[in-house]
């Protein structure tokens, strides 16, 4: 919108007009409801909360009338002595036993929604959902597409998140791999995670489960019609829980299949030979990019963390000193800290690559390149 | 009642006692404590409104601008514990020593120096949390609510947070343990349990409750101190526990005590609108037990908080249709507030605007949580602004409100002044009007899904919470004219009656204005 168009509209809408004033970077439609609902359910909550709202605007209106008219007509400057009535038990009754009857009208509804919710049974796709600090795994378990895993993580661009370039409309609403579902499928979600705890929330798909480490909790939608939805981490789960959003995209059951397909194909082409001896070069270039998507967020760019609360990689004892140590850390995490076990979240080949990429980077220069084969005689 | 003829002689006895710094530290008598726990509070809510500024500067338009994101988190939790065990407690605790042994018709709380030891500990507890920002790593960046394994991540500021909510802990419990001795063991001749002023009757109730979960929470954190330090694993799967056992510990105590900071504001709200509209309260025998019921009820609703963190559909079944009946007897609360006014002779002082402020804007609070506990489209809002909205709703719109009211109502008493009533009006409606200007919109933004505690917010939640953070520091600087009511009326203003509200009831009212420093040495007789 131009500023004249905006200005010009300024006289037609107060309202609308104070709000265009008022916003810099979006125009966006003006949310005043749950977002459009893209499942029965959500359809369901949605009409739910509709009315829940209208029986409570009616019961506001009614008891505020009551006592803005005492406010205006009982007022002390219009005269009059004040009544001396203080208790009446009929009264008290009757108000304890109507809300109550109003409660269970809206409880009722409100119970069968709930029960359908939490029937999970008879699922057409189930997928694993890992939260991590601070991006997705996703692990197709049952039904079409079974097998096929992968990481969602952000990939909004820093240089939006440092404002140091314009933000693009799906700003911290958009990752690298979304979560491809069909449409018309029943898919039975397992939340767990890795590290803290995490919540998985799609507010169109009416879905919102938290991610609880050491255990399994599940939910489920089926999805009505086809689009990308977008939902983010529901739970405080350390400094990046305002940058792993979730994008699940609902397609048709063709194109779901070819997806499907492709993603096999790409994981029987892509399956590495652990045996391959890289090239330093080779190594550092994948190892930044694994760095990137997976250590930047606490190590930061420079490699010099974040002081006291993450340990710098530039110059550090780990990442100049003894390979092992350093390999063991980036596999086994180091419990009771932020630094996440990598050992189920990427190949021998990512972590070779990102061990090099840190032991060769700012002013580390030790000149060791680590092969795949050294990561994999390291697990256990 | 009876006015009994000590006063005057007694005015300008308290030169017997130490002066200066020492008085205050060693000080036994319930106004001075009274009058330190106000100054701590409101120097508390200062500090806690400052980190509510900082949020709301961060979030005044997408990107980072003014925090890193672990300072976010820190400011959020910090904003969270001082507000709650900072500010809003110790301000109820302030005007129950100040009124309590007044209204019943006591000279003094029962235990002194045990009144004197609940004030003082608050201090380093405050310190403890307000200096974790500056340790190594900083404060605890987990939320107020300290759930583990996050908390297990922290660095030593998590620690200091546990120590400042031991400390915290002891000091409400001695407080209310007091509260408790001094109501039952303290009332004057004829001072029955149903003639107690509302203040009373609520804070009576809330000590219980006090007493009841602040150990919860005390072994709550404990159990994280050892899970953090020494090898145990309450709350890690691998070692054989659950980070869900935090979850129903801590909400087992969270739940009662946002009823611990609100019910003293219900009984402050009962007296103030029976004395604005010249009648007696409507219904006190079953406002009591309308408190009494909320209390109880308080402790069979915390699976509430917890209806995302997976639990047994019975389970979620049972804690809404419970979370749906704290409804019935906050109801009738509303419904004896307006029963109290109708007919009433009604005039609209400073604590009265308050007063009707805190039952328009705390019964919306109360939708909202009616419609949170709807378990089917709580799912829909758990941990977003939705719930951010609500629970300011309550709290800021309820217990602040409440104080409030509670500060214009009493400080005539207190000070022997009368404040200015113009620029009491003018506080009210400023704060009136950019409290909802901050929160209002908030619920907007907890409907189209925007989270909670995030330091950054996609574009098309970046209106609205530019207008709550406009409305924010509107609100924030707004309270600079409370300051300036309270400390000119301190210093001076027109001569205050000793019952300067004509509708008023009870003894506090019977003793001079200001109230000299002993106060019913010979209990006065309540027929």
């Amino acid at each position: 919108m131009t500023k004249q168009a905006r200005w010009a509209g300024m006289p037609r809408l107060a309202v609308a007009g104070l709000l265009a004033l008022l916003s810099g970077a979006t125009q966006a439609a003006y949310k005043l409801n749950f977002q459009q609902p893209a499942t029965e359910l959500a359809q369901e909550v949605y009409d739910l909360h509709v009315w829940m709202m209208w029986v409570c605007v009616s019961i506001f209106v009614v008891v505020f009338g009551v006592m803005f008219y005492s406010v205006i007509k009982h007022r002390k400057s219009l005269g009059g002595a004040p009544a001396t009535f203080h208790e009446n038990t009929r009264v008290e009754i009757l108000w304890t036993a109507i809300p109550f009857v109003i409660l269970m009208v809206l409880a009722w509804p409100v119970t069968k929604t709930l029960l359908s919710m939490r029937d999970s049974s008879n699922a057409d796709i189930t997928i694993k959902v890992t939260g991590y600090q601070w991006k997705w795994g996703y692990d197709y378990l049952k039904g079409e597409g079974a097998g096929i895993k992968f990481m969602s993580v952000l990939s909004t661009p820093q240089d939006q998140l440092d404002n140091k370039a314009p933000k693009n409309d799906n700003y911290l609403l958009e990752v690298d791999n979304h979560l491809i579902v069909p449409v018309g499928k029943k898919v039975r979600i397992l939340t767990t995670s890795n590290d803290v705890i995490h919540g998985w929330y799609v507010p169109s798909l009416a879905v919102q489960q938290d991610a609880i480490p050491g255990f399994i909790r599940d939910t489920w939608f089926r999805a009505d019609r086809e689009g990308s939805f977008t939902g983010q981490c529901a739970q405080l789960c350390g400094k990046g829980h305002g940058y792993m959003p979730i994008v699940v995209d609902v397609v048709s059951a063709e194109k779901y299949a070819a997806w499907v397909a492709g993603q096999k194909q790409q994981m029987a082409a892509g399956a590495e030979d652990p045996n391959k001896v890289w090239p330093l070069a080779d190594l550092m270039k994948h190892g930044e990019a694994v760095y990137a998507k997976n250590c930047v967020a606490c190590h930061q760019a420079s490699g010099k963390g974040i002081p006291s609360v993450f340990p710098a990689l530039d110059g550090s004892k780990i990442a100049t000193g003894a390979k092992l140590e350093h390999i063991k850390t980036v596999l086994n995490g180091r419990p009771g800290t932020a630094m996440a076990a990598f050992g189920q979240q990427l190949s021998d080949t990512d972590i070779a690559a990102v061990i090099t990429f840190e032991r060769n980077s700012w002013s580390n220069k030790t000149g060791d390149a680590i092969q795949p084969s050294e990561i994999k005689t390291e697990r256990h | 009642m009876e006015t009994t003829a000590m006063g005057h002689a007694e005015v300008h006895d308290h030169g017997h006692g130490p002066t200066g710094l020492k008085r205050w530290l060693t000080t036994t008598n319930h106004k001075d404590i009274g009058s330190m726990y106000l100054w701590f509070s409101f120097a508390m809510f200062i500090v806690g409104g400052i980190m509510a500024l900082l949020i709301r500067a961060e979030l005044f338009e997408p990107g980072l601008q003014f925090l890193d994101p672990e300072r976010y988190n820190q400011i959020v939790t910090l904003h969270g514990l001082i507000m709650v065990f900072g500010a809003i407690m110790p301000a109820f605790v302030g005007f129950a020593n100040w009124m309590i042994p007044m209204q019943i018709g006591a000279s003094d709380m029962a235990f002194g120096r045990l009144n004197n030891w609940s004030f003082w500990l608050l201090i380093p507890a405050s310190l403890l949390l307000v200096t974790s920002l500056f340790v190594p790593g900083g404060a605890a960046g987990v939320g107020w609510t300290l759930y583990p394994p996050l908390s297990i991540q922290m660095g030593m500021g998590m620690d200091l947070a546990i120590f400042s909510v031991h400390i915290l802990g002891i000091s409400s419990i001695l407080g209310s343990i007091n509260i408790i001795t001094t109501i039952l063991n303290l009332r004057a001749p004829g001072m029955t349990m149903m003639k107690m002023p509302m203040f009373a009757w609520t804070w009576l109730i809330t000590a219980f409750l006090i007493i009841a979960v602040m150990p919860v929470f005390a072994g709550a954190v404990t159990m994280l101190l050892t899970d953090r330090h020494f090898g145990t694993s309450f709350f890690s799967a691998a070692g054989g526990g659950d980070p869900v056992l935090f979850q129903h510990v801590f909400w087992f105590f969270g739940h009662p005590e946002v009823y611990i900071v609100i019910l003293p504001g219900f009984g402050i709200i009962s007296q103030v609108i029976s004395a604005f509209s010249r009648k007696p309260l409507f219904g006190y025998a079953s406002m009591v037990y309308a408190t009494a019921s909320i209390a109880v009820l308080s402790f069979f609703v915390w699976g509430h908080h917890m209806f995302t963190s997976g639990m047994p559909v019975t389970g979620q079944l049972f804690y809404m249709y419970a979370t749906m009946l704290i409804a019935i007897p906050t109801g009738v609360k509303v419904f004896n507030w307006i029963a109290t006014m109708w007919r009433g002779t009604l005039t609209f002082e400073t604590p009265m605007l308050f007063a009707l402020g805190f039952i328009f804007l705390f019964t919306m609070g109360g939708f909202s949580g009616l419609v949170l506990a709807m378990t089917a489209v709580d799912v829909q809002m758990h941990n977003t602004y939705y719930v951010v909205a609500h629970f300011h709703y309550t709290m800021v719109a309820g217990a602040l409100f409440s104080a409030f009211a509670a500060v214009y109502y009493w400080l005539p008493k207190w000070t022997g002044h009368m404040y200015n009533e113009k620029l009491g009006k003018v506080h009210f409606w400023l704060t009136m009007a950019f409290f909802n200007m901050t929160f209002f919109v908030q619920h907007f933004l907890g409907l189209a899904g925007m989270p909670r505690r995030i330091p950054d917010y996609a574009l098309q939640f970046a209106d609205f919470n530019r207008i709550s953070s406009i409305g924010a520091f509107g609100l924030g600087i707004s309270q600079l004219l409370f300051l300036y009511i309270v400390v000119s009326c301190i210093k001076g203003g027109p001569k205050a009656a000793a019952k300067p509200w004509d509708g008023a009831e009870g003894l506090e009212w019977d003793v001079p204005s200001p109230a000299p420093y002993h106060t019913w040495e010979i209990q006065p007789q309540v027929k």
